[in-house]
């Protein structure tokens, strides 16, 4: 394509809902009343929400004008580190959406719901393969709930063989819902530092690691987009003081078929579906965040779990070890049958996504290291990060780059995180891009970079090409309008 | 972001070393945090006090200074009971950015011991200590 | 394969760029001890065309209505769903988005979430509501949590006609701390118990759902002003059912202080239960400890209106071990389905539809009575209701599997002391005709 992939179009402006529709307008078709009407107490009778009245076509052009103002994995590239925002297969939607499927009661008796269970423990036996870890729960509605459900494991492990243990380590480059995870559990986290190649060293795991460290949560490959090398010594070295070793499996699409995590010494693993195994993100969720587990963990799996006899499946309770219940049912179903739709239709391909994953990405990295500043140069895995070092002349930042780049017709990449890197931008392009739109994502950067040097009025300006320009997010904090 | 050199660094308070001030007031000592600090923390959105009576210790942790993208601590610059807080940054919280050694102050201490004054830095170290 | 794009022409040229010969050299940087040596063992890749056929094949051992006539509520509702909702919410632009963090580009998702907190605060008569949290359950039990954050007192109560699964997704969230639970017994009318309840002053808060468990309206106001004679404790009000709303008083005029719950009735399907919708809200002056995200309306550089996601300082990414929870994503596509449900339905379809649910329920129990069977909590009800039968019900039921017929749900297994008490549902999705051929079956 010549043109620059960015250019402008006639977005229509749509008020609150509120601010439409009139009194008597209605967009639903009321069921047909065959029973009488019972009149109700009325010491219980309410006024009734005031919603606003609205007619089909009011609701349709409503949310058909509020679309049209999004960007969407399917309207461009989203290259965030960290939150693999590969291309929802459509059939996967179908799927989910199938009558049986969709509209199935989570409390029949199992003999009426085969069709599911079925699908739940073939899926758990799949992401047990990729994995390697034995024992699987699909239950946790998102990794941070996945987390959580880990550290209780963690937790009632311990208290299991009579021990106290209430720390866990967590390196430098975690994301944010480890330490919240860890201490809602009533860990303590403890900070352990990564080295100056961007990983963990032995050295600074086996100088905090003591007996009262329940565990470590490692991210690999970490934050940096860089493989922990050391884990299988590090996991070595918290066994040996009987810790356990947690990984965060958001990073998952870097090493499908390529490491089994049970070999390496982790002991339990939360996955993202919304990331790795292609689920849709739905602007903030629903995601899935399903749990891998050792042999030694399997008793404390939650409950109900799916389980297998005779040729049927079942749901039991029938653990005493067990943390509990983390979700009202079962888990997000609808999204666990795409992942279990992707899943069939990638077969042992996953490997190939997740090796075209790591290739994009050192490609990327290879093309704009010079462009911008690359902290950590050496082989990356799927992600890849850098930072506005370069940009500093002209107190161009991290921000206005991303900005920026919203003109170019890009998503941004992850900004500010990890930590570790002051002004760190990551980007993830995952497998599903092809040259031809990393190439114009890469002239957009050297073009941004180059705007920065000669003109960096346009990257303060940015963005000027959508619906609105830079928000005030000043105001909205310190005057905080949360409803109509 | 401001270059060092165009800091304010008032020569009637002390500095510490997590950037926040402290002015002696007859009996009374005043705080808050630095032209640098807030600087660094950007547009301040909220500060959470401590309640008026509880003592703490010096270098104690005894509120948060909220900004849109961050958190941080509050430190008692010397220990002793609060006495007053500024209750105008409940309204008013851009008074920390816009005034940070008068109109944005912070907590009123009465403190256990003035000696401790003497080991917060002078307008001369803080600066070199910026600097770094 | 049609999801990976490259050619070998494309790899072995950026393979090239990069300076390496294949693909698995690019995995040189793991040690070789950490390297997979075997292949994934998984079936064979499925075509589109094989794939369609082997679901359809799954769904197919499914029992969904119409075929089975379902009586089945306990936190799972089948409620129609207007054919717009499944279209607009299947608009790439809202569920290939990801989380609206470059509010610029996301202004979509944002309006729509801000709409949608405001539906929720007028539907439970609350000031303000989150962007939501995963279900009912975890909404419950972050809102005890909350209630302990701001109180900083170390027990709750709880009622034992919440939701069974709820108490112990409660349960689990916080014995995770060593919070202490205390459960609340229920009364002859199957509402909650709060004579036992001394010592206010040790708890955070008194959890109660309403409509309850058992169908049964709870009287808010009255535990509300009992549960506020300590000035601090907290009234938390839980629901499965929000549809009730449409029609009852709401738990904000009742004197709630937190009101969460399980929005799935509202446009979201049943999906063999999950994902479902954490619905929570509460008064203004707690709304720097609420857990989840929130979106607020602001003003873009030309004063131009614009929604962000605000308050962010409270959650993980920022606070992070000293955040209001871990909770990263919300339910997104769950809460957006729900607010295009009620743009359908509007403030006067929801009354009427509410009222339409109401009346079903109450004509399935007449029904049932004069069959015989015996309506033992004598409170009024919302679309559920317990009904006790003779004690070789199990029989009956059980035949009525095979008559495709699922006549609620046993809730011995949850309330021992309840043998042969049933709990059944009916909603606008039962036609007369149905409930009229179940009455017919109980009655012989």
């Amino acid at each position: 394509m010549k043109e620059p992939l960015s250019t402008t179009g006639l977005i229509l402006n749509e008020p609150l809902l509120w601010e439409k529709g009139k009194k008597g307008r209605s967009g639903f078709s009321l069921p047909q009343r065959d029973v009488d009407v019972f009149p109700m107490d009325d010491n219980l009778l309410g006024n009734g929400p005031d919603f606003p009245d609205l007619s089909e076509l009011d609701v349709v052009r409503h949310y058909t004008r509020l679309s049209q103002w999004n960007y969407g994995v399917d309207s461009g590239m989203y290259p965030l580190g960290s939150c693999t925002m590969k291309y929802n297969p459509k059939i996967n939607e179908r799927q989910a959406s199938l009558h049986g499927i969709a509209f199935s009661h989570p409390m029949l008796p199992a003999e009426l719901s085969q069709g599911i269970l079925k699908i739940m423990f073939h899926l758990e036996r799949y992401l047990s393969e990729i994995t390697g870890l034995p024992a699987v729960t699909l239950q946790p509605a998102a990794g941070a709930q996945g987390e959580l459900a880990g550290m209780m494991m963690i937790k009632a492990f311990h208290q299991n063989s009579g021990s106290t243990k209430n720390k866990i380590l967590i390196p430098d480059t975690a994301h944010g819902t480890n330490p919240a995870s860890s201490a809602i559990c009533g860990f303590t986290p403890v900070p352990v530092k990564s080295n100056e190649l961007g990983v963990l060293s032995l050295e600074s795991v086996a100088s905090v690691m003591d007996e009262d460290i329940a565990g470590v949560m490692i991210t690999n490959p970490n934050t940096l987009g860089l493989f922990e090398e050391n884990i299988k010594e590090i996991s070595g070295i918290v066994h040996s003081k009987g810790g356990l070793v947690y990984v965060d499996g958001a990073n998952m699409n870097a090493i499908m078929g390529i490491v089994n995590m049970d070999d390496i010494g982790v002991d339990i693993m939360h996955l993202n579906l919304h990331k790795t195994f292609s689920t849709p993100h739905g602007g903030g969720g629903p995601g899935a965040g399903p749990v891998c587990v050792g042999k030694d963990l399997e008793p404390f799996l939650p409950v109900p779990r799916v389980v297998k006899k005779n040729g049927s499946y079942f749901l039991s309770q029938d653990f005493p070890q067990s943390i509990g219940r983390l979700h009202a049912f079962y888990g997000n179903v609808g999204v666990l049958i795409k992942a279990y739709s992707y899943i069939l239709s990638m077969g042992s391909m996953l490997k190939k996504a997740s090796q075209l994953a790591v290739l994009n990405a050192n490609y990327l990295k290879e093309r704009l290291k010079g462009t911008f500043h690359l902290p950590y140069d050496r082989p990356c895995m799927h992600e890849c990060v850098f930072s506005d070092k370069l940009q500093e002349e002209n107190r161009v930042t991290t921000l206005d780059i991303a900005k920026r780049l919203i003109d170019y017709g890009f998503h941004p990449p992850t900004v500010y995180f990890p930590l570790v890197v002051h002004g760190a931008i990551m980007m993830e392009p995952t497998e599903s891009e092809s040259r031809e739109t990393l190439d114009l994502f890469i002239e957009a950067c050297k073009a941004i970079a180059d705007e920065a040097k000669q003109n960096p009025e346009l990257l303060f300006e940015a963005p000027t090409k959508p619906k609105v320009r830079r928000m005030d997010e000043t105001k909205a904090a310190r005057h905080p309008y949360l409803a109509g | 972001m401001k270059e060092i050199s165009e800091l304010t660094l008032p020569e009637d308070v002390r500095y510490s070393d997590d950037h926040e001030w402290a002015r002696q007031e007859g009996d009374f000592v005043r705080a808050g945090i630095s032209d640098y600090a807030q600087d660094q923390l950007g547009d301040i959105i909220f500060v959470e006090f401590p309640e008026i009576g509880e003592t703490f210790e010096k270098g104690e942790e005894c509120g948060t200074v909220e900004s849109v993208k961050t958190v941080s601590e509050l430190y008692m610059p010397v220990g002793g009971e609060v006495t007053a807080v500024n209750e105008n940054l409940a309204e008013h919280p851009e008074m920390v950015n816009n005034e940070p050694y008068n109109g944005g102050w912070m907590i009123e201490i009465r403190p256990t011991d003035f000696g401790e004054m003497d080991s917060l830095m002078g307008k001369n170290a803080y600066l070199k200590m910026l600097k770094g | 394969m049609r999801y990976l794009p490259h050619t070998d022409q494309d790899i072995n040229e950026m393979l090239k760029e990069i300076g390496l010969k294949t693909l698995d050299d690019l995995f040189e940087c793991i040690p070789k001890e950490c390297r997979r040596t075997d292949d994934l063992n998984l079936p064979k890749p499925l075509t589109e065309w094989d794939l369609n056929t082997h679901m359809d094949n799954l769904a197919a051992e499914m029992a969904v209505p119409p075929d089975y006539k379902i009586f089945l509520g306990a936190g799972s509702y089948n409620h129609y769903i207007p054919e717009v909702v499944k279209q607009l919410i299947s608009r790439s632009e809202f569920y290939t988005a990801y989380t609206p963090y470059q509010p610029e580009i996301s202004q979509g998702t944002l309006q729509a979430i801000y709409e949608y907190q405001t539906i929720v605060t007028l539907l439970l008569g609350m000031d303000v509501a989150n962007a939501s949290m995963y279900d009912g359950a975890s909404a419950l039990a972050e809102a005890l949590l909350m209630a302990i954050r701001i109180t900083k007192r170390k027990k709750v109560a709880v009622s034992r006609l919440i939701n069974p699964y709820y108490r112990q997704v409660v349960q689990t969230y916080l014995s995770a701390q060593g919070y202490e639970i205390v459960e609340l017994p229920f009364l002859k009318n199957g509402t909650t118990d709060l004579s036992g309840l001394h010592d206010l002053e040790e708890f955070a808060a008194v959890a109660i759902q309403s409509p309850n468990f058992f169908g049964c309206i709870e009287d808010l106001k009255s535990q509300g002003e009992r549960i506020h004679s300590d000035r601090k404790t907290m009234f938390v009000t839980a629901f499965t059912e929000p549809l009730a709303y449409g029609l009852i008083k709401n738990p904000g005029s009742l004197g709630s202080d937190i009101a969460c719950g399980e929005g799935q009735s509202l446009g979201v399907p049943q999906s063999f239960g999950g994902p479902g919708l954490g619905m929570f809200a509460s008064k203004t002056k707690y709304v720097r400890s609420m857990p989840g995200r929130l979106v607020g309306q602001t003003t873009d550089k030309n004063g131009k209106r614009g929604f962000v996601l605000t308050l962010a300082t409270r959650e993980q990414h920022i606070r992070r071990e000293k955040a209001t929870s871990n909770i990263c994503s919300n339910q997104g596509l769950c809460a957006l389905s729900t607010a295009m449900y009620i743009a359908c339905t509007g403030g006067t379809g929801i009354r009427k539809l509410a009222a339409l649910n109401h009346d079903k329920a109450e004509y399935l129990k007449k029904g049932l009575m004069d069959a015989g069977a015996v309506i033992p909590f004598d409170t009024p009800i919302f679309n559920e209701f317990v009904v006790k039968f003779p004690s070789d019900f199990k029989d009956t039921y059980a035949g009525l599997l095979k008559k495709k017929m699922v006549a609620g749900l046993s809730i011995a297994p949850f309330y021992p002391e309840l043998s042969d008490h049933y709990l059944l549902c009916a909603t606008e999705t039962n036609t007369r005709e149905d409930m009229d051929a179940l009455i017919k079956e109980v009655k012989s």
